[in-house]
């Protein structure tokens, strides 16, 4: 490689290097922002004012979902398998919305700590298979879990 | 590397219908419906080869764009500025296709999430790329300016792959992945492999059209362009 060459490769590795250690440190101090939705811990610890919109996500526990018989009005609790939040919401579902599934909502928590959602999203996990094997896994409690665990990362106020 | 360009670019071409056929043909009629999200989870045999492609497209790109840097070999800068509109198309065909499976799965056709975020940005990378391309004047500076830019968008590509991973997302994590067993059942899997074979095939063959197409550009003053053109009675 002739002097001029590896100099120039040098400079391509600096230069990289350099606007990988900018975008490092950029998106750490963004973190907070990145993050799509606060964990229930994060609410427990105090992340948020009553009022101030944001998105949770997790969990939603089996045998806590609440539908009313007049409207579309429902309730349910949320887990990240740490700290539980209850959430109330009224409108349309999602298709894939159930118990044990997770899910993202936006809205605000009231002074009573229940998250009143504007919105609810469902999160589906990466695992893909025909009906018979999940219902095959899930008798010999089988089921695989998602890597999405809701509890691994928590932002700190 | 025309020749070689011109003899591989039919063999590309009929590998990638003969996959493109299998995979969706195994992949639309035989695989089984998924357990959660039944039929509509096979969208995902354009969706995940497409943004596999765009990533890939990108780092053969950026690749090129310093071994033209480095070495000053016009023929990287070339495959550079082909693969440049195939990858915005990629691009665009998993963030419009992934816009669709969000709607019916998710309940929303757009969110400003780490992944779909970081995708739409590698979007805007390749269009910079071509427009960069596109103004300015000489074509000796218009490739230097291309080809670092290409370089500083690269850092892009990893923060794409673990978007999933570092920060909490509504897109689910990756099924398929290098160190752990893939998470979707060998029926469903196959046809997406093929799939994501057929993708790379096609690209490999868009990219021997274009740069073949791109050599006569550079070189229409060489004899041999001339007989060419001459023999094909152009």
């Amino acid at each position: 490689m002739t002097p001029k060459r590896k100099q120039r490769l040098m400079m391509v590795c600096l230069m990289l290097c350099g606007v990988g250690v900018a975008v490092a440190f950029g998106v750490n101090a963004f973190k907070q922002n990145i993050m799509l939705f606060h964990s229930p811990s994060d609410v427990a610890a105090g992340a948020v004012k009553p009022g101030q919109p944001f998105r949770v996500g997790g969990m939603v526990i089996d045998g806590s979902v609440k539908r009313s018989s007049e409207d579309l009005a429902v309730t349910f609790e949320l887990t990240d398998h740490a700290k539980n939040i209850p959430v109330s919401f009224t409108g349309i579902l999602p298709d894939l919305f159930r118990e044990g599934q997770g899910i993202v909502a936006m809205g605000a928590i009231d002074e009573e700590g229940t998250f009143i959602a504007s919105e609810v999203l469902a999160k589906h996990d990466e695992n893909y298979m025909p009906p018979e094997v999940a219902e095959a896994l899930e008798k010999a409690g089988k089921m695989p879990g998602t890597r999405a665990n809701f509890d691994s990362k928590t932002v700190q106020p | 590397m025309y020749r070689f360009a011109d003899r591989l670019a039919p063999w590309l071409a009929g590998l990638c219908v003969l996959c493109l056929v299998a995979g969706l043909y195994l992949g639309l009629v035989v695989a089984p419906a998924d357990y959660e999200q039944g039929d509509s989870y096979r969208i995902i045999y354009i969706h995940v080869p497409a943004a596999w492609m765009s990533m890939f497209v990108y780092v053969v790109m950026a690749t090129s764009s310093a071994v033209f840097l480095i070495w000053r070999l016009k023929i990287a800068d070339m495959v550079a500025l082909a693969s440049a509109p195939i990858g915005a198309a990629f691009t665009a065909v998993a963030l419009l296709t992934g816009s669709f499976w969000g709607k019916p799965m998710w309940g929303t056709w757009w969110i400003w999430d780490a992944r779909l975020t970081s995708e739409l940005l590698l979007l805007f990378l390749y269009l910079g790329y071509l427009a960069l391309r596109g103004a300015l004047e000489t074509p000796q500076s218009a490739s230097k300016a291309a080809a670092i830019l290409a370089i500083v968008g690269v850092v892009n590509i990893p923060i794409i792959h673990f978007s999933v991973e570092w920060w909490n997302t509504l897109h689910q994590p990756a099924t398929i992945t290098k160190f752990d067993k893939p998470s979707m059942h060998i029926s469903m899997l196959r046809p997406l492999l093929l799939m994501v074979l057929a993708f790379q095939l096609l690209y490999f063959h868009n990219l021997m059209v274009r740069v073949r197409a791109l050599i006569l550009q550079r070189e229409n003053r060489a004899s041999w362009v001339a007989e060419l053109a001459e023999k094909n009675h152009v």
